[in-house]
């Protein structure tokens, strides 16, 4: 007979979950909340006079052009960056995997990048594309290309993305990497043993135990471009020229820091936090279960 | 012993520092400005100077970042009850600081209250009447205000065979055609776009740029700058960019380079870069009024300013008030306006700095330098070069801006460019007409 065992009323969890809460409360849900509010209202720079207009902030933002070309410009980025990053990154995790001497020295220089701040990274590419005194398009226009970002959207575009998958490829070594190291050798010297070359070896047996890793990376880049360019692009191009790199993450800054239209900003991050939500919600359900081990 | 030593002696030489603050306290006056490098250097002279004249005030300038994070951190600091006592802040913010009727107190009430002498008369027209209300009433001080000029390379000129720098426009394309034939990059290139290829452009036309006298008589303006001149003038540009007698290169002070670099042999922006240019250029140049059509205008209006102004806001004690409107007195005597005009290339915004600056020989030993203040005081200003008063105008700015690099691009046409651009900034002054409530 099984005896059911009855704690007594105890306030130790209570006490022991209450720190974490209230940080929650306080750096997420009331700033949540404030910026949800804030979402709702027509408001002046200097909060001295305020109309609640209920949702017609999110009306007017899909109204608005720019808002639908900065979406799809968006998921473009964030695309770009996600791909060029992993890709990349997975080439040199292959390459230092099979180093045998010096690894250690490789492994570290490739690291190095994740650890320069966004706008020290924007910095630098800039400098070296500015169209008067940059070096590589010195070298562009000897072979007679004319670089402009400063004019040309695609270029900008391009320069971008650029500096943002060249930070981030770092990370995504890192786990890549592990995730190679993490692969039983067994598996690898049967198949090479069965008569499989190095190709059909990555394709069918490393690449697909891979999988978990790259959905987990495949997630967090698009998070990445998503939200944590903003001082590359800041930096670089200021979502100019004409808008092209002017992503949504950088539209909140402009619309609300610059233009001073809170309402409008604040709509903007909602609908940029429900997208976190949907990210993080894709990752758990999938990147937990789908994803085959 | 050693001990005693290291704890008391520390502790005594601390009391008589106390004791000593407590003896000469000055009450302190707030000052978030704008102004980075060199220019810094030179408020915190200005404050430093001012602060040795008294002991009752001390004035503490604070470096906030450019212009649009100055006044956004000011806002910010006013909605959560840290304002500043004085804030710069660039001219296109003149109207959300002017709609901000419960944060701002306006200099001209502040120095009467104060019981500090103000005389409106000495300042200079096109500088204060950017800054008045429709009833004349002044609501910030004039600080550091300029014009765009148009900068030359004398000697790029001479080896391209350009006789005399170019009054008009057909003469700014046949000289960047000599350049360019000569070898040059480009002719000519500007920063600061919307500001001197739209507003002034239209100010030195006598064309508007807004209904209600450029936004002055209201917030209930429509923008006019989507007018035939103004797209011929894009169109133009545009045609020229095609075989480089213009080249774009950048929305603020970026293109400078291109200029001092001598690629480009003439360069369009504020007077305000006199220090800069002086640093790298390494050619004689010289700068001019700019450019206008003939077949609009006979000759030109006269230019807008740029620049900023400082703005008290409120909510801070009586006393402290009175700290700083003998500030104010001070950063506006002849002496403190001539100095700082003569080291920045910015205009003096009071007659007698001027003629000060004249009596000390500034403009012989340096000619052209008074080419701002002559452009701004060309012609008494009319209701369509007084200035521009419109809200939200940071963002329209950028909104103009974009419009223009797509033309420059080739994306859009001259007109169509335009039409949009006149087209979104009037979505976002009606949303400051209703976020105001006026």
């Amino acid at each position: 007979m099984l005896k059911n065992v009855h704690f007594g009323p105890s306030v130790l969890p209570f006490l022991l979950v209450a720190p974490q809460i209230i940080v929650t409360i306080i750096f997420f849900i009331w700033p949540a909340g404030q910026a949800l509010y804030q979402s709702l209202l027509i408001q002046d720079a200097f909060g001295l006079s305020t109309e609640f207009v209920w949702l017609e902030n999110f009306v007017t933002l899909f109204d608005e052009e720019q808002y639908r070309n900065s979406f799809g410009r968006t998921i473009v980025f964030s695309s770009l960056v996600a791909f060029l990053s992993m890709s990349f990154a997975l080439i040199l995790a292959v390459l230092a995997d099979r180093v045998i001497k010096g690894s250690g020295t490789y492994r570290t220089l490739l690291i190095w990048p994740y650890a320069v701040a966004p706008v020290t990274a924007g910095a630098l590419w800039v400098f070296m594309f500015d169209p008067t005194l940059g070096i590589v398009t010195y070298g562009l226009s000897a072979m007679g290309y004319d670089w402009n970002h400063k004019l040309n959207g695609s270029e900008a575009m391009a320069l971008v993305v650029m500096a943002a998958a060249w930070k981030q490829v770092a990370y995504n070594f890192l786990f890549f990497l592990a995730g190679l190291q993490s692969i039983p050798k067994s598996l690898i010297e049967a198949a090479a043993i069965d008569g499989a070359g190095p190709v059909k070896r990555f394709r069918d047996i490393i690449f697909p135990l891979l999988s978990p890793t790259t959905f987990f990376l495949l997630v967090i880049n698009i998070v990445y471009a998503f939200f944590d360019t903003f001082g590359i692009v800041h930096v670089m191009t200021a979502g100019g020229p004409a808008g092209a790199t002017n992503i949504l993450v950088y539209k909140v800054f402009s619309d609300g820091f610059v233009g001073l239209d809170l309402g409008g900003s604040a709509a903007q991050s909602v609908i940029l936090m429900i997208i976190v939500i949907g990210l993080t919600v894709i990752q758990f359900k999938y990147v937990e279960k789908k994803v085959a081990y | 012993m050693s001990i005693f030593k290291k704890l008391f002696v520390p502790a005594v030489l601390a009391a008589v520092a106390g004791g000593a603050g407590l003896a000469s306290a000055a009450t302190e006056v707030q000052w978030w400005h704008a102004m980075g490098g060199t220019n810094g250097e030179r408020v915190n002279k200005i404050a430093a100077d001012f602060n040795a004249t008294q002991s009752e005030y001390k004035v503490v300038p604070t470096f906030k970042g450019n212009y649009t994070e100055t006044m956004t951190a000011a806002i910010a600091a006013f909605r959560a009850k840290k304002q500043p006592h004085i804030v710069q802040v660039f001219e296109v913010g003149t109207a959300t600081m002017m709609a901000a009727k419960g944060a701002v107190y306006p200099v001209e009430e502040m120095m009467k209250d104060a019981g500090e002498p103000f005389d409106k008369s000495q300042y200079l027209p096109a500088v204060i009447s950017y800054y008045q209300t429709s009833d004349g009433e002044l609501l910030s001080m004039p600080f550091n205000s300029s014009t765009p000029v148009l900068w030359y390379n004398a000697d790029a000129f001479k080896k391209a065979g350009v006789a005399s720098v170019p009054k008009t426009w057909p003469e700014m394309k046949a000289a960047s055609e000599k350049l360019v034939a000569a070898g040059y990059k480009c002719g000519f290139s500007f920063g600061w776009q919307s500001w001197v290829m739209v507003e002034n452009f239209s100010a030195w036309h006598n064309l508007p740029m807004g209904t209600e006298e450029n936004g002055f008589k209201g917030t209930n303006t429509i923008f006019e700058f989507d007018n035939d001149i103004v797209k011929t003038h894009m169109t133009n540009l545009q045609d020229w960019s095609k075989n480089k007698l213009f080249v774009y290169g950048g929305r603020r002070g970026d293109s400078l380079s291109m200029f001092t670099n001598g690629e480009c042999g003439m360069w369009m922006n504020s007077s305000a870069y006199y220090g800069s240019i002086k640093k790298q250029a390494k050619f004689e140049f010289g700068q001019s009024m700019l450019p206008f059509y003939p077949n609009v205008i006979k000759s030109p209006q006269n230019s807008i300013i740029g620049g900023a102004t400082l703005w008290v806001l409120k909510g801070k004690k009586a006393d402290e008030y009175k700290g700083v409107a003998q500030f104010m007195n001070y950063l506006s005597s002849p002496e403190v306006q001539a100095w700082w005009h003569q080291e920045t290339g910015y205009v003096p915004i009071t007659t007698p700095a001027y003629e000060l600056s004249k009596k000390q020989g500034f403009y012989k030993s340096n000619p052209g330098t008074d080419t701002a203040i002559k452009q701004l005081s060309l012609n008494t200003p009319t209701p369509n070069s007084r200035g521009i008063r419109f809200g939200n105008f940071v963002q329209i700015r950028d909104v103009i801006n974009e419009e223009m690099e797509a033309i420059w691009s080739g994306d859009k046409t001259g007109a169509a460019g335009m039409d949009e651009a006149a087209k979104r900034g009037d979505v976002l002054l009606r949303k400051f007409e209703r976020a105001n409530g006026s």
